[in-house]
């Protein structure tokens, strides 16, 4: 039992659990599953494809933000402008120079790469000033924080444009006679290129080792300069893949200051959520990810509960800090403990 | 910890001995209010029922005051604010009066240290002595000094001892606690061994000579410390005479004169000096953990380059470091992955060892070198200090190198296992791979090593072997040679 407790999987699954609990209490149709149409293809629709449509950006940054997380100890804030500046890019290549395209002025692949690139360099950039130069993480990316969406704005000139390309939807919609939504399967497979990484390298381990004693890792021939530069690569490609989806859902239409924000506060919010110790080191990649589903859930949960959209960060807070006292270690001890002492009596009177 | 007495009496140096484990810190935290008590009670001087102590803070009061091996001060504090930061909980301070009352304690209790001087930049043992003075300053009648001098070379442990005696003439009662067996019989009056959380004994400094306590320490006889002295195992191939290692003019930008440096197959050999006479930065030089800014090295005759961990490692050097904490583990990560690590390190990033190999690693050298852990899983950071040690060492035996540079691999470490240690050295260095050896303790190095190479103030003096391997030639050329 106390096994189960002290998994780092037990918080962000039980959570999981209550919020499915909650939900088959108060109104158990919140699980239904209903046929839709969409562009002359049947599929899915319901609370719950919602949730794994919605959360998939969150859970490709999350990805991410557990190794940076991880390696340097320090946490990215400026994930969601570095998505929009990818996304404005991926847009800048797509339209050219008009403001409403009808054929697109290049393949969506050669756009993506472009702002993959641009999203790498800037992951190169928050990478070279952690680890190369040692500034905190939440220093160092501060700086693409503050000028990441001006720059966004500036590459399409501030102008609101409309990508009305079919292929360009895709990725934020569906594809033909596919009834799950696209960013659920980037996520998914987003998620086993990482599984695979995990396990077909020693990523996991050399991250850890440098997250934990940096000193220890370098006499030990493992390069803790790179390690963390590494992080922030792989952040920058999840943060140019969940700009890809966002943008196709927005149809190309940026808003620059308003595009995906305050979702590096998720990102890092779904690390913890999983129970990795934001000051680096020991991490689990599944925990962060079930930890993103969670946040993602409950934004749903509360939106079938008629919450007003303006009101819902208030709501998300109070349950974030519920979950936050509980999946904290003083906490947990504590009621290990108490679960033991309720346990030994029992044991007497058998 | 089970039923343990102890009684300390004013003016009284006693020391408390054990192996790790033994249950000397539980009994120091017990004193002090770290840990609760199941059973027993807590007499002090003058008062009639038993003390509660249920906080550090209790224990203050009381005059109990502790210092730790680590120092627990803040290093960017003055040395005044340290001695008197959360003493009283007053918004205003009379900062002319503390400055002016710390430099007269440290004036009393001869510390060379300014009250205004920012603690870091004081050497060690002088941060040592400050937390000392914090302790003494709070009135205590008790002080309890926890392995206070393994970070301290001779003058300074010369120092903190002249402190400790004057403490004494003053009736404060002191309880010692250190590995150190020379300190023990240097300055304390009366010895308490505990062992396996029970108490062993309390013996008259006098009534106990060092096999006898060691004996008591280990709960066997002392013939297994002193047996390994004369098997005199040393690597009889036909390559004896080949060597391995040759550096030349080597520097680091740690302050060392360049220095020549070589080491033969099967050969064990060691750099002794006082503590900050370079003998760590020579061969974190050899290994390339600090920059190197000089010099050649040659490995098996020939000329290779080595500026960082990763292509000593690669040429079959392995480095276990002095400081275990910093340098050596890896807290939070399990034994087996601790263990695999280097080994992993020198495989390559893109071919990771699967749990099962990494766990038929980890059984066989815990089986090996007798390492007391729970499981393979468990985080190496609750581990004692000693298995911490072995798990390092595994770490570079399963890495199979050639040459093996072991900084103080026994400090800090039960005498049983230091033993161990020693015995795998010679070992290891029969089966053909060269050593060197560092050790705070001249003794373990002349056991051990065939040959010496002397430091004194980052500069090589000299070099012993064969009959000079005596613990007063050792002395008179660390100490500038022929004086003697």
């Amino acid at each position: 039992m106390s096994k189960i407790f002290k998994n780092q999987l037990f918080i962000p699954i039980a959570a999981l659990l209550l919020l499915v609990l909650f939900n088959l209490i108060v109104d158990p149709a919140f699980f239904a599953l209903s046929k839709g149409v969409y562009d002359g293809d049947s599929i899915l629709t319901g609370n719950l494809i919602s949730i794994i449509d919605n959360g998939s950006e969150l859970a490709i940054l999350a990805i991410g933000m557990t190794l940076v997380t991880a390696a340097s100890g320090g946490q990215d804030i400026s994930v969601g402008a570095t998505m929009t500046l990818a996304g404005s890019v991926i847009v800048k290549v797509l339209r050219g120079s008009e403001t409403s395209p009808v054929t697109l002025h290049q393949s969506i692949i050669v756009a993506f790469l472009v702002g993959c690139l641009v999203a790498i360099l800037c992951g190169a950039f928050n990478g070279a000033l952690v680890a190369f130069f040692k500034i905190q993480p939440m220093v160092a990316t501060l700086i693409l924080f503050t000028a990441g969406r001006s720059i966004a704005s500036w590459v399409n000139n501030n102008q609101n444009i409309i990508i009305k390309d079919e292929k360009f939807k895709y990725f934020g919609y569906y594809l033909p006679k596919i009834p799950i939504p696209t960013p659920f399967i980037i996520a998914i497979i987003c998620i086993i290129i990482m599984a695979l990484l995990l396990k077909f390298t020693t990523l996991g381990l050399y991250t850890q080792a440098v997250g934990i004693n940096e000193n220890s890792s370098r006499l030990n021939g493992i390069n803790p300069t790179l390690m963390k530069f590494v992080s922030f690569i792989i952040l920058g490609v999840c943060v140019a893949v969940a700009g890809l989806i966002k943008a196709s859902r927005q149809e190309g239409t940026i808003s620059y200051g308003g595009f995906a924000k305050y979702i590096e506060m998720d990102a890092i919010l779904a690390v913890a959520l999983g129970g990795n110790p934001l000051g680096g080191g020991k991490f689990n990649m599944a925990a962060s990810i079930i930890g993103a589903y969670v946040i993602q859930f409950l934004t749903i949960t509360l939106y079938a509960r008629g919450v007003n959209p303006e009101a819902l960060p208030a709501y998300k807070a109070v349950v974030v800090i519920i979950l936050v006292v509980i999946s904290a270690p003083t906490v947990r001890d504590k009621i290990s403990s108490l679960t033991k002492k309720l346990r030994v009596p029992k044991k007497e009177v058998c | 910890m089970q039923n343990v007495d102890f009684t300390l009496c004013e003016g009284e140096i006693h020391a408390l001995m054990g192996e790790n484990g033994a249950g000397k810190s539980t009994l120091i935290k017990v004193l002090t209010g770290v840990y609760g008590k199941d059973e027993g009670e807590i007499f002090l001087k003058g008062m009639e029922k038993a003390a509660v102590i249920h906080s550090p803070q209790d224990a203050q009061k009381l005059g109990i005051s502790t210092v730790y091996q680590e120092i627990t001060l803040c290093p960017n504090l003055s040395v005044a604010e340290n001695m008197y930061i959360g003493r009283e909980n007053k918004i205003y301070q009379n900062w002319k009066k503390i400055n002016a009352d710390a430099d007269r304690m440290l004036k009393t209790l001869d510390i060379p240290a300014q009250a205004k001087q920012q603690l870091s930049t004081c050497s060690i043992a002088v941060q040592q002595m400050v937390a000392i003075a914090r302790a003494v300053d709070m009135d205590c009648k008790v002080l309890i000094l926890d392995e206070p001098t393994s970070s301290l070379d001779e003058h300074e442990v010369e120092k903190l001892f002249t402190l400790m005696r004057d403490l004494k003439k003053r009736g404060v009662g002191i309880i010692f606690v250190t590995h150190f067996l020379d300190q023990v019989y240097e300055v304390c009056d009366k010895i308490t061994v505990l062992r396996d959380g029970k108490l062993v004994g309390e013996y008259e400094i006098k009534d106990l000579p060092r096999v006898k306590l060691v004996a008591k320490m280990l709960g066997k006889d002392f013939d297994d410390v002193a047996d390994i002295k004369d098997e005199g195992a040393c690597y009889k191939g036909e390559d004896a005479d080949k060597v391995v290692l040759s550096a030349e003019n080597l520097c680091s930008n740690q302050g060392i004169k360049p220095f020549d440096f070589y080491i033969k197959k099967g050969e064990v050999n060691g750099f002794t000096g006082l503590l900050g006479s370079g003998r760590s930065e020579c061969v974190r030089a050899i290994f390339g953990a600090d920059r190197v800014t000089s010099g050649t090295v040659s490995m098996n005759g020939k000329k290779v380059k080595i500026s960082k961990p990763i292509h000593a490692m690669k040429n079959g050097i392995a480095y276990l470091p002095e400081d275990r904490k910093i340098d050596g583990i890896i807290g939070e990560l399990s034994v087996r992955d601790n263990i695999i690590l280097a080994l992993q390190v020198l495989k390559g990033a893109f071919r990771p060892f699967s749990k099962a190999e990494a766990n038929k690693f980890a059984d066989e050298y815990v089986k090996l070198l007798e390492i007391k852990t729970a499981s393979n899983d468990t985080p190496i950071k609750s581990l004692s200090g000693g298995n911490q040690q072995k798990v390092i060492l595994a770490r570079w035996l399963l890495a199979n190198p050639e040459y093996l540079i072991l900084d103080e691999p026994t400090r800090g470490i039960d005498v049983g296992t230091k033993v161990e240690i020693q015995k795998l050295v010679l070992k290891l260095a029969s089966e053909g791979k060269s050593i060197t050896f560092i050790s705070s303790e001249t003794d373990e190095m002349i056991r051990t090593c065939s040959r010496l190479v002397v430091m004194r103030d980052r500069k090589v003096v000299g070099e012993l072997s064969g009959e000079d391997l005596t613990q007063n030639k050792i002395m008179s050329t660390i100490a500038g040679g022929g004086e003697e």
